[in-house]
């Protein structure tokens, strides 16, 4: 069969290959070159070797509190919609009625698009602002704080999602041994249903990490990065370099790539405690 | 194991949902609220219902209907992603197979590089990306399509890969022996095998499409505007902008997701989760 199968390539592989190297392959081996030179468009291009990336560190300040931004925001919202999630879960699976209901509801936001989401957290925001005088711009705190409760509102219902399939598959008979041997639920939690559902907690822990790390949308709509670019995360700060001054493309494009490096470095996180968890079961 | 009446707790949790629930909805309504008052009330006063002298019925949704051209987003929207989602859920079907099937050693490096995709953000490729689509006239509804497959394929094959990998051999080389040729055993034996990740792959792409906003701005958005770009076209400067219109535009921005969801819920929430292990 291999054989035969073979001889198909243009038929299988091809289309999907051919996008992806169009929309992928070239754009993202291009863009490692770009990093190094001087470009206002693709064909005009100048070797400037490590430049680009010493600028993005002292040109100004931008890059180095984006990333600070990104790490507080990330470290929150991993902890909040995790924690939040996991209690959730742990409330709907103890077959209350009108349970489907709730996860219906709690999921819904999820499915809204970032752009939206910005928009609407920011008529509440301004709302609940409006009483002291200012809007969302006017304290870099406000923007912050309106990003961590508007990921989330928007990721809480996912991560419940993925806690409750865990928490359905716990084998029950250990949870009444534990029972019989006088545990507390305190105890049965700690003790049985935590260390149980760790492969949930590991997927729902870089899930949050990477969509906080990585957004943009929400960013951009809540706040386009106000006051003073000091509510900008990683992502839009690439994006105002890049669109926002000509001449500084290049500078954008070596912030790219040392964004992806940070992702990439996540993943290898990820992959390594996945591994470790499959060796250990 | 719990009826040992804890009934009064029951009701409490229950309660405490209810209330949690009604807050999870609340955002939705206050704009859905605001969206029916006058586009000068809404700033100063987002938490007061609409009444006599602030209610001014639909006229914000023909304003923003007008304004942004909805209607028109709606179908670039509705086009752009259809498409995408057939075209990634179909080829890249295709391709997991053959690759997973042939195992050469150079499919085997495709595959790595198809996963090796799913880590790189946006922004490492928007640049050349926008000027690869220009340089090849992919900067109108269809061509974009083309970018979502090249750009999606990771994920996706990735997904069919893991799945086809589980399903024995057994049943494609039958069919190969009683005479199929190859498209033939992935249309009539694969492909209805392939379909529960073929459902995940379709729901993960629509919501990523759908609600996509950077890829489309950048390629198309000079000229062809999908709901997210119009909704944020409404944006304009700060304070001038029209708040009824962007209610009005928010809420119909919802609206298909709302419906999409209710009616699809068990394969969202399925293919969500499925999906969820990549991470």
């Amino acid at each position: 069969m291999q054989k035969s199968l073979r001889k198909y390539f243009a038929v299988f592989a091809l289309p999907t290959l051919a996008a992806f190297v169009i929309a992928f392959l070239i754009p993202f081996v291009f863009g490692l070159y770009l990093s190094f030179t001087n470009f206002t468009t693709v064909t005009n291009t100048q070797w400037v070797g490590w430049e680009n990336y010493v600028r993005a560190f002292t040109d100004n300040n931008d890059f180095l509190h984006a990333l600070w931004i990104t790490a507080a925001f990330t470290a929150v919202s991993v902890l909040s919609v995790n924690l939040l999630a996991f209690g959730l879960a742990l409330l709907l699976t103890r077959g209350l009625k009108g349970t489907n209901l709730f996860r219906t509801v709690f999921f819904m936001p999820n499915l809204i698009g970032g752009i939206v989401l910005g928009y609407i957290w920011q008529l509440i925001i301004n709302g609940l602002l409006l009483s002291a005088g200012v809007d969302i711009t006017y304290d870099p705190k406000y923007g912050f704080w309106g990003l961590v409760v508007l990921m989330n509102w928007q990721m809480i219902g996912y991560m419940m999602i993925i806690y409750i399939a865990g928490l359905q598959n716990l084998p029950t008979d250990v949870l009444e041994a534990a029972e019989i041997d006088g545990a507390s639920s305190w105890q049965k939690l700690r003790r049985v249903t935590i260390p149980m559902i760790m492969p949930s907690i590991t997927i729902c822990t870089f899930l949050t990490l990477t969509n906080s790390f990585k957004l943009f949308d929400q960013n951009f709509a809540l706040t386009a990065g106000a006051p003073m670019k000091k509510t900008a995360m990683l992502a839009l700060d690439i994006y105002n370099t890049f669109y926002g001054r000509i001449g500084d493309e290049g500078v954008g494009q070596a912030k790219a790539v040392l964004f992806f490096l940070m992702v990439a470095a996540i993943a290898a996180l990820q992959l390594r405690a996945t591994r470790s968890r499959e060796v250990e079961q | 194991m719990r009826n040992e009446s804890k009934g009064w707790k029951s009701v409490l949790l229950t309660v405490f949902l209810a209330v949690l629930a009604i807050f999870f909805l609340a955002p939705i309504f206050l704009v859905l609220m605001n969206s029916f008052k006058g586009q000068f009330y809404i700033s100063d006063a987002p938490f007061a219902l609409p009444d006599s002298e602030t209610f001014v019925g639909l006229r914000n949704y023909w304003n923003g209907i007008e304004k942004v051209g909805f209607f028109s987003a709606f179908g670039y929207s509705a086009f752009i992603t259809v498409f995408s989602v057939a075209a990634i859920v179909l080829f890249t079907a295709m391709t997991a197979w053959y690759l997973v099937r042939i195992k050469t050693r150079t499919a085997n490096a495709l595959y790595y590089l198809f996963v090796f995709s799913m880590i790189v953000p946006f922004q490492m490729v928007m640049f050349t990306m926008s000027k690869m689509a220009n340089l090849l006239r992919l900067d109108n509804p269809l061509g974009i399509i083309l970018l979502y497959l090249g750009f999606g394929s990771g994920l996706s094959v990735f997904l069919y890969s893991g799945f086809i990998k589980s399903i024995p051999l057994d049943v494609e080389e039958a069919a190969m022996i009683d005479g199929c040729r190859p498209l033939q055993t992935f249309f009539f034996v694969v492909f209805p095998i392939l379909k529960p990740t073929a459902i995940t792959v379709a729901i993960l792409n629509a919501m990523w499409i759908w609600n996509d906003y950077l890829l489309p701005y950048l390629v198309i958005g000079s000229r062809y505007r999908t709901i997210p770009i119009a909704v944020q076209y409404l944006q304009g400067g700060y304070g001038s902008r029209d708040m009824g219109a962007l209610m009005a535009t928010l809420i119909l921005a919802i609206i298909p997701i709302v419906i999409f969801y209710l009616a699809c819920q068990k394969y969202i929430i399925r293919g969500v989760m499925a999906g969820a292990v990549k991470g």
